[in-house]
């Protein structure tokens, strides 16, 4: 047992907290920002290695053993997502002096990015169903503040709604909660795989999962769960949008996996079969959306709801190949969303304008931004080498070992298709006619912004370009998925 | 007992999704208030109603309240809560800002 597995929580928390302190003078909550940021990353790097080489953490809070208590499991699948998280915080720390205003900054800007951060980390190491309700309140709270920051209208307004779709979600998942206990009699995870596993999943257990599924789906932006994303993720500023559409849905699509690989996984025709169906739905309506806007914003929030599409197609297909395929974009899909978001931040920022009819010309003026949004396209759409390929190609192989074909042809049209309304962006807005544009005469130094987007793109594609040499690794992570046992086993200590 | 809870939390479901689709502010804030009391009860209904039996767990005690539900509703209500009380705040300052307060005219698709 080791204590360890609560740092990612408690840090973040901690450096949340005594950051409110000082959340005027700046130039001091920046170097702590990036200083707690660090040693976040350091931490989260140390348990992956541990966990790799000794197997999972299970952490006992207060020493209340397993099914009584709450557990923490550090296990290889949380370790990879809290250090892939640790890195995005990194990044957005170096991004956010230059994105946000100074009143944005001042007021707890910093505070609220620890806690969001925090709730996020525990939302990925909590053993525990409750407990996982009490992070996804964390992370929300934390996300309600930053949403609003800024206080303009439009915020305003859709920030409202976000809140209350997901109050009411989580109110679901309070009473879905309840129902699971009062069938299984708990609400450690471990302990309610090893009883559903006992009684193979009956009628009233497969209705549970699917409501627990209608929970996990409105904050992955499933469809038809989806609606309410593209508008709230594109009013707040670009560092928050980064962090948002890098993590939260991603949290969303993380406890379906889990749930799903581990406690309801009996019932594999009923409930998989449907992940599949909503998956198509998913990819080819997230494309359109992303399709029938000019805001260039607007896209990219747009183009996150197909990459939900792609996870949840091969927790569908539920195979190894097919969860190894699921587990590899969802990295690979944190740090690009990251990256496009930031990129996104820099190219409003220097043009002045998110309407995409009134860029133009912008590689003459811009040419690093241009060539890395270029870059990040590519890694997006799945053009190998990059990793976005690696993933599709392990899910588009899973899809045909299975024979579902048309989930497979779906992915493929709608890779197609982020590819064109990517593309779209890198065309009108950095080739064409510079004249519409006014940039000034002293192009603002963006040297700030550029380079944690260069920092997270580097990442990306070693991701994709040593393939080879990660995918061992989570070759071994989709095992340890497909085998809940181990799991029960390292909590429960038969 | 537990069926009347059930009808009760089902009934404040209702009235709380139907205060949900309206079109007032207000209203909409109220309703999330009756679905999360809705949901509160539902904890409390699925931990089984027990009568003047205390939360032990020790050998030879026969009878004892489950424990667990309790706690995990203290924990829902200070969230919902938390969250009504903010979403009070917000509903407030996005009506001052918007100028209304009908959700029909709150729909917008400008960006500034």
């Amino acid at each position: 047992m080791s204590n360890l597995a609560v740092l990612p929580i408690a840090l973040p928390f901690l450096a949340g907290i005594i950051v409110a302190f000082f959340h005027k003078k700046l130039v001091a909550a920046r170097i702590f920002a990036l200083i707690a940021t660090v040693i976040h990353l350091a931490v989260t790097i140390m348990i992956l290695l541990q966990v790799n080489g000794n197997g999972s953490y299970v952490l006992e809070l207060g020493n209340w053993k397993a099914p009584y208590g709450i557990v923490l499991v550090a296990d290889p699948l949380s370790a990879l997502l809290v250090m892939t998280t640790a890195i995005i915080g990194v990044a957005a720390v170096i991004y956010a002096p230059k994105s946000l205003s100074k009143i944005q900054e001042e007021f707890y800007f910093y505070s609220f990015f620890f806690l969001l951060i925090s709730g996020v980390s525990g939302a990925f190491l909590t053993g525990d169903l409750f407990n996982l309700f009490v992070f996804f309140e964390v992370l929300l709270m934390a996300s309600y503040g930053l949403i609003v920051l800024g206080n303009g209208k439009a915020q305003l307004r859709e920030s409202l709604k976000y809140i209350l779709i997901n109050l009411f979600s989580s109110m679901l998942f309070v009473t879905t909660i309840a129902f699971l206990y009062s069938v299984v009699g708990t609400v450690n995870m471990a302990q309610a795989a090893e009883r559903v596993g006992e009684v193979e999943q009956q009628g009233i257990l497969t209705t549970i999962a699917i409501l627990l599924f209608f929970v996990f789906a409105t904050k992955a932006a499933v469809f038809p769960l989806y609606y309410w994303l593209p508008n709230s993720y594109t009013v707040p500023n670009a560092v928050v949008s980064a962090l948002f559409g890098a993590l939260l849905t991603k949290v969303g699509v993380y406890s379906i996996l889990r749930t799903f690989t581990l406690i309801f996984n009996h019932e594999v025709p009923l409930t998989h079969t449907l992940f599949i169906y909503l998956a198509i739905f998913t990819m080819i309506f997230g494309v359109i959306g992303a399709l029938s806007t000019n805001n260039v914003k607007l896209i990219i929030a747009y183009n996150i709801i197909p990459a939900v599409g792609f996870m949840l197609m091969g927790i569908g297909i539920f195979t190894e190949t097919a969860i190894a395929g699921s587990i590899y974009y969802l990295v690979h899909d944190m740090i690009i969303k990251a990256v496009l978001f930031l990129l996104i931040g820099a190219i409003i920022y220097a043009a002045g304008t998110s309407d995409l009819n009134k860029m133009g010309g912008m590689i003459h003026h811009f040419p690093v931004l241009g060539w890395m949004f270029f870059l990040s396209t590519l890694v997006l759409a799945g053009i190998p080498p990059f990793s976005g390929f690696i993933g599709k190609l392990l899910l588009i192989q899973g899809g045909l070992e299975q024979e579902e074909i048309l989930v497979v042809l779906a992915a493929l049209i709608s890779s197609l298709g982020i590819l064109f309304s990517m593309i779209r962006i890198f065309i009108k807005g950095f080739w064409g006619e510079p004249d519409i544009m006014k940039i000034p005469e002293q192009k603002p130094s963006m040297s700030l912004m550029v380079w944690p987007i260069g920092l997270l793109l580097t990442l990306s594609v070693v991701l994709g370009v040593g393939a080879e040499w990660f995918y061992p690794s989570i070759e071994s992570i989709a095992q340890y998925v497909m085998n809940p046992e181990i799991y029960i086993e390292s909590v429960l200590k038969e | 007992m537990e069926i009347i809870m059930s009808v009760l939390a089902g009934i404040l479901f209702m009235t709380g999704v139907y205060n949900l689709l309206q079109k007032q502010l207000l209203r909409i804030v109220i309703g999330t208030a009756l679905v999360s009391h809705g949901a509160h009860l539902t904890i409390l209904t699925m931990g089984k109603l027990k009568d003047g039996a205390p939360p032990i767990l020790t050998e030879g005690v026969e009878n004892y309240t489950d424990p667990l539900p309790q706690a995990l509703i203290l924990t829902s209500i200070v969230i919902s809560f938390g969250v009504t009380s903010l979403l009070l705040v917000l509903a407030y300052r996005a009506s001052k800002i918007n100028h209304t307060d009908n959700m029909d005219q709150l729909r917008g698709n400008d960006y500034e």
